[in-house]
């Protein structure tokens, strides 16, 4: 006979392979977009990246001694590897694939215990150990050239460019933060970086150099969307993040134009959308309560604006979400919700009896 | 009337309508009923019977003892054939002891003292009649009515307020006995606030039920009762929660609805009160929903307390299919059990076999921080977070995040895509924790009672000393004086 159970004895229709299926599924037309757009290298680079995450996890978790099975039909593995997958350079080697999801989900996740135990988001964690370690290749950015175009490369030719490094003539391109900046140590001002570079509407639709899947603004922003309406995430930490970009970009951009550039080209450049939706709404490493998630989310994208504004780096997403990351116990520490019968300290009410 | 926001709360599938067009139908008399003497929370009842004893229905057969406790009455005329233990309602299915009583087929009531103007009785008198009529909260939680009532009139109570929220999904008898017997209920209800000289009083009733809203509305014509729809949401029945929608005001940490001159009761108590004081008859039955799934024929019954739950899953014509569940109550907070051999009582408001399907448990899995615990919360916990406390024994941490405000409503662990038993973790360190708290008081009993022993042991010696130096004091006095009294006869 089973044991007996507690109650409820009822739940909702609702499970962890259900949640990162639909974030798979708001992550998909971004992804086709991208593939369509970088053509062949970037579907290799993707496979290669899931198949690395698959084998890497099945690996350790045998050596851990648990039920492999169960691990990777979750999906949370799937999901870090294509995260990562869609922020890389599109035409980046297959090692680099290689290394960075097997960093994921075996330093980033299960060296922590597994899934929900880790600090930072096992992507991000990620991108920054390839940005670091293998500066050229994340920055070797390439110009759009969509599948069926005069100048895509064909299937043979990306399997060269995956896996012997190839080198294309006439593609590499630079990303528009990575040339600003670059245009900045010139001395060049931002009027004239900008010209023939900025075209917000391509911006908007992504036909522009950049991550393999981080260029669709709009398609990014409907995926988001998508997971709003299905109660995957809730709105505040993606509208906060981008409030934490905007604003000061408005501010700055208000007070010298010359220098700083305005919301519009922070919102619509680098991996902004994709994080503001995808990545700091992972559950495992962003605070519990709705007010923790506007002070995390707005964080991320004040450090984002920073980085972009005055660090080294072109990008700054995938280190405002780590930085961030380590604030989130500290934030679920001391933001709570108030608990009913109780005021914010925790102290009970006063018994009022009423007129 | 103006409502109040609602903190969390999920919309569990309500599947009402397998029962809610049911008539209210009487449960065939059951040859053998077994009363359990502990029905509701408090003191168990003290038998009054012997075994051989023929009783009438109505008639009392164990008697309330101590401040918490409530009375049991005879639910059908018969003989005592047992008292002696039989399986509980409850999960464990333990003995517990029960009077047995042999139907004789009559049905008889024994005397009856009705009431013809029920509103003219002092608000002391309806508070003892109700006592004597045993009746407790049939909503679920047994608190006996009459304590309520009086502890609510020498704490002065403003709003009184009906529940009418039946927010459990599958339970469908209080809407039907809102929809049937809506006039009775009113009357109950004007009973209530009359004990306890209540100002306002407002009836809470989910908008999911709106014939019964109709019916009682129709019945309030006319009178200070306040029918209100509320938004159909899980727990709005909770009484926390159902005054923070209805007046807007919480219930203090700790304290009762009465710090904040608020009672609440529940319908089906109303028409309990209503039957006890007009027509003297004791609390010998009451309303239950059989439903679920695997139920063929779900249906409302008035069952008599005591009459085996196999009964009525038979009135409602078996099973569809083996039920992979059985649950007293609701699915939200009911508990399950597994003998279909224990009897209705008071506090059982429905009986459900339910399929596989309908439960959709799984195997538990990592809690990935997902929140979704965090927002359905009706009180403000957080879960997740109190889970892992007690999953590392850190149970004072556990208390530290509020522990002891959760209402165990089941909204966690309904909404946790992890299937994380939350509600679980959450009972078994309450449990704990009330069984460190007992240790802790028996320990400090048995330090007093050690004390006061050695305080004791100690003043006996003390005293016998005293008086040993007493007598020695006295013979020396008196040596002394045979010594004087000689040397002056020597002298002499």
């Amino acid at each position: 006979m089973n044991p007996i159970a507690h109650s409820p004895h009822a739940h909702a229709p609702v499970s962890i392979a259900k949640v990162m299926a639909t974030v798979l599924l708001a992550l998909t037309p971004a992804t086709l977009f991208g593939f369509w757009l970088y053509g062949w290298p970037a579907i290799n680079l993707w496979a290669i990246s899931l198949i690395a995450a698959i084998v890497g996890e099945a690996i350790v978790v045998r050596m851990q001694g648990r039920a492999v099975r169960a691990v990777i039909m979750d999906g949370s593995g799937i999901l870090t590897a294509w995260l990562l997958a869609i922020s890389l350079p599109p035409f980046a080697p297959w090692w680099i694939a290689v290394l960075g999801s097997l960093f994921a989900v075996v330093i980033g996740k299960q060296l922590y215990g597994g899934l929900g135990q880790n600090v930072f988001n096992p992507a991000m964690a990620a991108r920054v150990m390839l940005l670091i370690s293998f500066p050229l290749e994340m920055t070797t950015w390439v110009a759009p050239a969509p599948l069926g175009s005069a100048h895509a490369p064909g299937l043979l030719e990306s399997l060269r460019i995956t896996f012997l490094s190839q080198h294309i003539d006439g593609m590499a391109s630079a990303s528009l933060l990575g040339h600003v900046k670059t245009e900045f140590t010139r001395g060049v001002g931002l009027d004239q970086a900008l010209a023939g570079y900025y075209t917000p509407l391509d911006m908007l639709w992504g036909s522009r150099a950049g991550s393999l899947g981080e260029t669709a603004a709009v398609l990014l922003l409907l995926g988001g969307l998508f997971l709003i309406a299905r109660r995957i995430i809730t709105w505040h930490a993606p509208v906060a993040m981008l409030l934490g970009v905007v604003v000061p970009a408005l501010l700055f951009n208000t007070i010298n134009p010359g220098h700083y550039a305005g919301p519009i080209y922070h919102l619509l450049s680098g991996g902004l959308m994709l994080g503001a939706f995808f990545i700091i709404t992972d559950p495992v490493t962003s605070p519990n309560t709705t007010t923790g998630q506007l002070i995390f989310g707005f964080g991320c994208g004040l450090m984002t604006w920073i980085i972009r504004t005055w660090g080294g780096y072109p990008e700054g997403v995938a280190f405002a979400v780590m930085l961030m990351n380590t604030l989130t116990p500290l934030i679920d520490q001391y933001v709570k919700p108030r608990i009913y019968g109780r005021d914010r300290k925790g102290a009970a009410l006063p018994a009022n009896k009423g007129a | 009337m103006k409502l109040f926001d609602l903190r969390g709360g999920v919309h569990p599938e309500g599947r009402k309508d397998i029962s809610t067009e049911r008539h209210i139908r009487v449960l065939p008399l059951p040859k053998k009923l077994f009363v359990p003497l502990q029905q509701h929370i408090g003191a168990p009842a003290n038998p009054v019977v012997k075994v051989g004893d023929h009783v009438l229905k109505g008639q009392l057969i164990a008697t309330a003892q101590g401040a918490v406790s409530s009375s049991v009455h005879a639910p059908t005329s018969g003989v005592i054939t047992a008292l002696g233990d039989f399986p509980a309602p409850h999960p464990s299915g333990l003995p517990v002891p029960t009077i047995t009583i042999e139907s004789d087929g009559e049905d008889k009531w024994g005397a009856i003292e009705s009431v013809d103007d029920p509103l003219s009785l002092s608000p002391e008198n309806i508070a003892a009649r109700v006592a004597a009529a045993g009746i407790v909260g049939l909503g679920g939680a047994t608190f006996p009515s009459a304590l309520k009532l009086n502890l609510s009139r020498a704490s002065g109570v403003q709003t009184l307020i009906m529940n009418g929220g039946e927010c459990e999904p599958y339970l469908t008898c209080d809407d039907r006995i809102m929809r049937e017997r809506a006039v009775e209920i009113v009357e109950g209800i004007r009973l209530i606030a009359q004990a306890v000289d209540a100002k306002e009083i407002i009836v809470g009733i989910e908008d999911n039920k709106p014939e019964a809203i109709a019916a009682m509305q129709a019945a309030a014509q006319g009178t200070a009762v306040n029918v209100v729809a509320m938004p159909s949401m899980y727990p709005m029945g909770s009484e926390k929660q159902i005054i923070q929608v209805l007046i807007g005001k919480e219930v203090p940490a700790g304290g009762r609805p009465a710090d904040i001159g608020v009672l609440v009761h529940n319908v089906a108590t109303a028409f309990a009160v209503q039957q006890a004081i007009r027509h003297g008859k004791a609390l010998v039955s009451r309303l239950v929903t059989i439903s679920g799934g695997a139920i063929k024929t779900p249906c409302n019954v008035e069952a008599l307390i005591g009459t085996p739950v196999q009964e009525l899953i038979d009135f409602a014509d078996g099973y569809t299919q083996p039920a992979a569940r059985l649950v007293l109550g609701g699915p939200m907070m009911g508990q399950q059990f597994t003998s279909t051999e224990v009897p209705v009582v008071k506090g059982t408001s429905g009986v459900l076999a339910l399929t596989a399907a309908e439960i959709g448990q799984a195997e538990a899995s990592p809690c990935i921080r997902c929140s979704t615990c965090v927002r359905a919360c009706p009180v403000g916990l957080v879960p997740l977070e109190m889970m892992t406390r007690i999953r590392a024994s850190d149970l004072a941490s556990a208390v530290k995040l509020g522990l002891r405000d959760c209402i165990a409503c089941g909204s966690c662990s309904y909404v946790c895509p992890a299937h994380i038993p939350l509600v679980h973790y959450f009972n078994y360190a309450k449990g704990d924790l009330a069984t460190q708290e007992r240790a802790k008081l028996k320990q400090e009993a048995t330090k007093k009672l050690a004390d006061a022993r050695n305080e004791r042991i100690a003043r006996i010696e003390r005293e016998r000393a005293e008086a040993a130096a007493r007598r020695k004091a006295a013979r020396e006095a008196k040596e002394r004086a045979a010594k004087e009294a000689a040397a002056k006869a020597e002298v002499v």
